[in-house]
């Protein structure tokens, strides 16, 4: 396999507490050195050399929510359009949630899933097993089956499980089997099939509303049964700030639960939604300014561990309509990182910490041996640019889904290179 | 966003909500529509402003009064007008939005009077439509009613001459409401001294003085001293949604007695969107008595919608 060598770059890695010049040797897939007094003299000869010179090195980012559309939809993306553009986003490692048509809860849909991620050959792909079968909320999935092919955890994807005594048993049976669940707290009684917060902005426009509780509500059961069942929990994008209260005291109180926040929540409020644009239609909603501001502090006290894109593309008819009407969500992945490095701009978490939300977190959530640029570890390897402008376009574009507010923006940082396994997946 | 309603000189083009407009765009609405009022108790009740153009009633969601008045006023400008009850057409064989506005827009028609169920509707088709079609907005979702809107307006200056030193009641289901809305945003807009709503928790927005009023859940403290008393309609649904027990019950803390209506100035006047649930919002002998304004509002209404539609169609290079 091909050796490289990475040079001249400024290396962060949380993990092993390395923020300085450094260079990385890789070979036969694997981190072989990490060296903090490069000579020139060496005994490694790479076959490719990277200047990484004014570049940042870190660990491939891990992103826990990425809907690639396939199976079922690969008119939004495809699995290899939607890795590519994940390699493109300095992602190496990605969690499918399990409402794919079918979902994720037979060993066959894990296999076509697998045999087509690792035929395209860009990020490494670790589904996410339905919670129950086909996310009824009735039936549990076949869990061990399922974790044997290769399922990194279990969900019921966007749609709540409102039996608490199936959500129960749920946990006991994924515990038992040492599964993470991952769970996106919404208590659809309360949501009401609304589509904006309840807030100034749904008051002002007159769309259903979500209120905070719907989320916060689901939040304390789930804690609440966390406890009982001593299930490792996980909630995925959570976007308010008595939630974000809500797990800070669960933590402080010992239990096993983690956080993850959608990028693009740390980012906008329902003050910043163009009136009736459906690209700001996402759920759980934009909410106000506190919310964000507390989903920063979670961030930077360590509430919330993870950053993820949450992307979700669509093809253009999906987001042609009347607001309400509209798909929800955003293809973001291609934003996650000018989008978190603007977190250190504005000084709401430091660069390390950024760099932990998107690798060594996710990593050690997930129980995987990544997100370190560890010697022995897989390659896993991103490098970027901090400084470097682009503009959101088509040009620079790699998703099939352009669904994003961001769209004509100018965002900071850009990954120059992406390396998975040691494998050269995206070069600028 | 709300300027997709004004051309590039600030004109009216498309009317979809009465956010995003201004006082003197608003006060031209009901400067012309005074100009046509008299027109209606004239033998010939028409004027040629709008010949040779094509106006589509696009409705969505049924509603005979509302469509009449449209039709009133587009055949009273002289315009051609077609009505197309979409509920039970084209949509319901699958066709989208999008296309069933594409086809008509293919038939060279020059405005869209829309009413839909989804609170956005209007702007959405104002937004992707022929640049020299204009869209005027008879009712999306919870979202706008600005015509109704104005010709409460209308109806409120032809009694009350000045919006200045105004205080006015809105009462009933504020929540779902895009009449309360609208009047809302008209009325702050129009510089009224005082907006207030009256209704129970379960039918105001959760964050009702956002939009500028002052929220009662006691009725009698909320008549208190009000110029305008606007009654809003109680939809039946509201009742299997668990916001009210009873109609019973809501008459007897939310309805308008006439006990009730003394707490008001003497010279209050009376309003109600129609259609009126007689016994459930409001007392007979009110709605039938001296301070109800309710049918000087229908007749307003074709008013008001022919100064809209002209101004609109102006914006257009129709000439005045």
């Amino acid at each position: 396999m091909t050796k490289i060598l990475i040079s001249n770059g400024h290396v962060v890695d949380p993990a092993n507490k390395i923020d300085q010049a450094a260079t990385i040797s890789v070979a036969d897939g694997k981190i072989i050195a990490v060296d903090l007094q490069p000579t020139t003299e060496s005994d490694f000869s790479a076959d490719i050399v990277i200047d990484a010179s004014d570049k940042i090195v870190c660990p491939g980012f891990i992103d826990l929510s990425v809907r690639l559309r396939e199976p079922g939809q690969s008119y939004k993306g495809t699995i290899a359009s939607e890795t590519q553009a994940a390699a493109a986003a300095g992602v190496t490692s990605l969690c499918l949630p399990p409402d794919t048509s079918p979902t994720i809860d037979t060993q066959a849909v894990v296999e076509l899933i697998n045999d087509k991620s690792e035929k395209a050959n860009y990020s490494k792909v670790l589904p996410i097993g339905a919670l129950t079968q086909r996310l009824l909320g009735k039936e549990l999935s076949s869990m061990a089956a399922l974790k044997e092919v290769g399922c990194i955890a279990m969900s019921n994807a966007n749609t709540p499980i409102s039996n608490l005594l199936v959500l129960r048993r749920a946990m006991e049976y994924a515990s038992s089997h040492d599964l993470l669940v991952i769970y996106h707290p919404d208590e659809p009684s309360l949501s009401n099939q609304g589509c904006a917060h309840e807030g100034a902005f749904s008051t002002r426009y007159g769309l259903p509303s979500i209120p905070e509780a719907s989320e916060s509500i689901a939040v304390s059961q789930c804690l609440e049964l966390a406890e009982l069942t001593g299930c490792r929990l996980h909630f995925s994008q959570i976007s308010s700030k008595r939630s974000t209260i809500k797990i800070q005291q669960a933590k402080k109180y010992g239990v096993k639960v983690t956080a993850d926040v959608a990028i693009h929540q740390l980012h906008l409020t329902e003050d910043d939604i163009e009136p009736f644009n459906s690209s700001y239609h996402v759920l759980p909603p934009f909410r106000t300014e506190k919310d964000k501001q507390r989903l920063r502090e979670g961030l930077a006290n360590g509430t919330i561990d993870v950053i993820c894109s949450d992307h979700q593309p669509h093809d253009l008819d999906a987001k042609i309509g009347a607001f309400p009407e509209t798909d929800t969500g955003i293809a973001s992945i291609e934003t996650l990182l000018p989008l978190t490095l603007s977190l250190v701009d504005d000084n709401a978490i430091t660069l390390s910490q950024a760099i932990a939300a998107l690798s060594q977190n996710p990593a050690n959530i997930l129980g995987v041996q990544s997100g370190a640029l560890t010697v022995g570890f897989s390659a896993d390897i991103c490098i970027f640019d901090p400084l470097v402008s682009w503009q959101v376009n088509r040009e620079n574009w790699n998703s099939a889904g352009l669904n994003t507010p961001f769209w004509g923006e100018t965002l900071k940082g850009r990954v120059m290179s992406t390396i998975q396994s040691g494998k050269i997946i995206y070069a600028l | 966003m709300n300027n997709i309603q004004l051309d590039s000189q600030g004109k009216l083009k498309h009317f979809l909500s009465i956010d995003g407009l201004n006082q003197q765009i608003l006060t031209e609405i009901l400067d012309t529509s005074e100009s046509f009022t008299s027109m209606s108790k004239q033998q010939v009740k028409k004027v040629p402003l709008l010949r040779g153009k094509t106006i589509v009633n696009l409705f969505f969601e049924n509603s005979t009064r509302t469509r009449t008045t449209f039709e009133l006023a587009a055949t009273r400008l002289s315009a051609d007008v077609l009505s197309l009850n979409i509920a039970t057409s084209a949509t319901s064989k699958g066709e989208s939005l999008l296309d069933t506005i594409h086809n008509l827009e293919a038939m060279h028609v020059d405005m869209f009077v829309v009413r839909h169920a989804i609170s956005g509707a209007g702007h959405f088709i104002a937004q992707n439509i022929a640049p020299h079609i204009s869209v005027i907005n008879a009712g999306d979702g919870q979202h706008a009613h600005p015509t109704q809107a104005m010709l409460d307006m209308f109806t409120i200056r032809q009694y009350k001459h000045s919006f200045k030193s105004l205080k006015v009641a809105v009462i009933g289901d504020i929540l779902h409401s895009r009449v309360a809305r609208s009047q809302i945003q008209a009325l702050n807009m129009l510089g009224v001294e005082e907006v207030r709503v009256i209704a129970p928790k379960t039918l105001l927005p959760s964050h009702v003085k956002s939009l500028g009023v002052q929220a009662f859940n006691d009725i009698e403290q909320g008549l208190v001293d009000v110029d305008v008393v606007i009654m809003l309609r109680l939809q039946k649904e509201r009742m299997t949604a668990a916001l009210l027990p009873s109609e019973r019950e809501y008459f007897k803390c939310y309805g308008l007695t006439e006990a009730r209506l003394k707490l008001a100035k003497s010279d209050a006047i009376v309003m109600h969107p129609g259609p009126i649930n007689r016994g459930v919002e409001i007392e007979s002998s009110i709605a039938d008595g001296p301070q109800s304004v309710i049918l000087q509002q229908v007749s307003n209404g074709i008013a008001v919608r022919m100064a809209i539609m002209s101004i609109t169609m102006q914006s257009n290079g129709a000439v005045l």
